[in-house]
């Protein structure tokens, strides 16, 4: 491109100058391998393939792979990551996040249990109280992060011990189990019945990914986190974008902590905590949401649950210890953040 | 230092009555008094130019012309009328727009969706992309500004560019007052003639009164129907263009150089 074409497209004078066109099928190819590489989720999903083939083909657990029970441990697994990477992306994107989901997963189904056995609360509204529980806890975080102006990092760190110490004292850190009258279709629907989870988890993140990509809400997310001054200088309220992202988080671990506990028929004082939420903010940044904020997506968040779902159940199959699943998550976090910044590069030159 | 607003020009080019009075505006951000007392008028279609110093006051005024920031005290009167500015969305729906200096451009968004943000097209609900795409393709040729793309993501474009789609998101609100900050800081003479276009098209269709904060005086008289110079707060100086001169508006600023720097070697 001579100099003068160039000057004149970056001041936007004059028709674009028409691009040499590639011919060919290995030209076709090539482009479209290059739109594929275009998609921030085209890494997470290519990874998510290469595990499915190791462990269904090459492995030595591969015969037992391809078969219901596994599938269905491995949708049980993604689905608990999945939700809650839904409203974890919402709030990396808008530039914070939140540590405390996994506990309000935790508290979540004993608040359910208190209610139903000891107050006498009928299941439903039970159950609607604990989701109101956890709109109210993210309430909170947004009340001291924006509010007050305590880093999230800070404010979501508390408010997770400060659940947790709450659930252990009130249960004494004894198991429980749901109560009487959630059995049957309530627990049937939504976490006993197999494929429930996965019923679940997609709808949830089809809900969130037309919510982020189609919707005003979304489009005040991404410009919140892209440029907080300018999207308030236009109009944007950029305060209930962030009470809103922080309710969505804490009320998606209440579901989880309530399907969690209907699925494995138990109430547990070890459910959700640090883990669950670590297990979500990784699907979401090797699905390709950056920590800076103004971008990420649901459907990179969802393919990224897979991927940590299908090593889960995939080493337990193998037989590897469970002990060694986290020093992998933890470098596949890294290297995932360095083929995004790698990969936004080469996206960047590729539209140039 | 008395601040004079000569009867006579409140109601001049646009032929039409005053659509936006300020009276006895006062801020102050802690210790530090932005502006005091400030009295400002701008008639139905006419372009006033705000010039002064940096740190005078210009960008506070405007951020509570757009209602952005309340002021400590003073009254904003719309045709007439006193109006409490409560929210940027607010000054909007009353018809004041504004282009900031930091131009508010969302770096991660398109350039459609920009020129869209917070006042998005919806069908049912959802964004309706396309219908935006095409406005903002239209209403980009209609301004003469030649993009490639309004699907590409505004961090790929110049500055310019910037400014263009900033200025152009504005005159698309329907606003009747249109506050422009630095329209012209950072640009090229190629890129500061197409704006200065876009200004004198909006002003010869007339309906549509505008407050330009510049620092090139010679840009401000060639567009500008009025001037006022503001320093520490207050407008001190108010003049049709045609009776001033980049002359005497550098040598007002000087002569504060001037004063300034004796002050300083005062007290040393």
């Amino acid at each position: 491109m001579s100099e003068t074409v160039k000057r004149a497209e970056e001041v936007g004078f004059g028709a674009p100058p028409g691009q040499v066109q590639e011919k060919g099928l290995w030209a076709g190819l090539l482009r479209l391998g290059r739109a594929f590489a275009q998609q921030r989720e085209a890494t997470v999903f290519v990874v998510a393939l290469l595990l499915l083939i190791y462990f269904g083909f090459i492995s030595s657990a591969s015969s037992n792979f391809f078969t219901r029970s596994d599938f269905v441990n491995i949708t049980q697994i993604m689905a608990q990551i999945a939700i809650i990477a839904c409203g974890e992306v919402l709030l990396l994107i808008c530039g914070e996040i939140d540590l405390s989901p996994g506990f309000v997963f935790l508290f979540a189904p004993y608040l359910m249990h208190y209610l139903i056995d000891f107050y006498g609360v009928p299941a439903i509204p039970a159950i609607l109280i604990c989701l109101l529980m956890g709109l109210v806890v993210g309430m909170i975080n947004g009340f001291f992060t924006v509010t007050v102006g305590v880093p999230s990092f800070i404010t979501t760190f508390a408010t997770a011990f400060i659940l947790s110490g709450l659930t252990l004292y009130t249960s004494h850190a004894q198991p429980s189990v749901p109560s009487a009258s959630v059995q049957g279709w309530i627990q049937h629907w939504f976490g006993e019945l197999a494929w429930s989870e996965l019923i679940m988890a997609v709808v949830i993140v089809a809900i969130f990914h037309v919510v982020l990509t189609r919707t005003r809400w979304g489009l005040h997310t991404i410009a919140t986190g892209g440029n907080q001054l300018g999207a308030s200088e236009a109009g944007v309220n950029v305060a209930r974008i962030k009470y809103g992202n922080f309710m969505i988080t804490s009320l998606l671990g209440a579901i989880t902590g309530l399907m969690v506990a209907f699925q494995l028929n138990t109430i547990d004082p070890s459910a959700g905590g640090f883990q669950a939420m670590f297990y979500a903010v990784t699907a979401a940044v090797i699905g390709g949401t950056a920590m800076l904020g103004g971008s990420g997506t649901i459907l990179g968040a969802f393919l990224g649950s897979i991927v940590l779902a299908l090593l889960l159940d995939g080493f337990n199959l193998i037989g590897i210890s469970a002990n060694i699943i986290l020093f992998i998550f933890g470098a596949a976090v890294l290297l995932a953040m360095v083929v995004n910044v790698q990969l936004a590069r080469v996206r960047a030159a590729g539209r140039a | 230092m008395t601040t004079q607003v000569p009867e006579d020009q409140a109601a001049r080019p646009g032929g039409g009555g005053e659509v936006l009075r300020v009276e006895h505006v006062a801020k102050r951000f802690g210790p530090v008094t932005a502006l005091v007392d400030l009295n400002l008028r701008l008639a139905c279609g006419e372009v006033l130019g705000l010039i002064g110093d940096n740190g005078a006051g210009k960008s506070t005024l405007l951020k509570i012309l757009c209602g952005f920031q309340p002021p400590d005290s003073g009254r904003i009167l719309l045709d007439g009328q006193e109006v409490k500015l409560r929210s940027v969305d607010h000054a909007r729906s009353l018809g004041i727009d504004v282009v900031y200096q930091d131009l508010a451009l969302i770096d991660q968004l398109s350039v459609y969706h920009n020129m869209f943000l917070n006042r998005e097209q919806l069908r049912g609900g959802l964004l309706s992309n396309r219908a935006m795409r095409r406005v903002a393709r239209q209403r980009l040729d209609d301004l003469g500004i030649g993009l490639k793309s309004v699907d590409a993501p505004v961090a790929r474009l110049s500055g310019g560019q910037r400014q263009a789609i900033a200025v152009a998101r504005a005159v698309y609100s329907e606003a009747k007052i249109l506050l422009l900050d630095e329209p012209l800081a950072a640009m090229g003479a190629k890129e500061a003639a197409l704006i200065l276009e876009l200004v004198r098209d909006l002003k010869r269709k007339g309906d549509v009164s505008m407050i330009i904060i510049a620092h090139n005086y010679g840009q401000v008289l060639e567009i500008c129907d009025r001037v006022n110079l503001l320093q520490h707060g207050q407008i001190t100086l108010d003049k049709p263009a045609s009776q001033t001169s980049v002359q005497e508006l550098n040598d007002i600023v000087v002569a504060e150089y001037r004063r300034a720097l004796e002050e300083r070697q005062r007290s040393a």
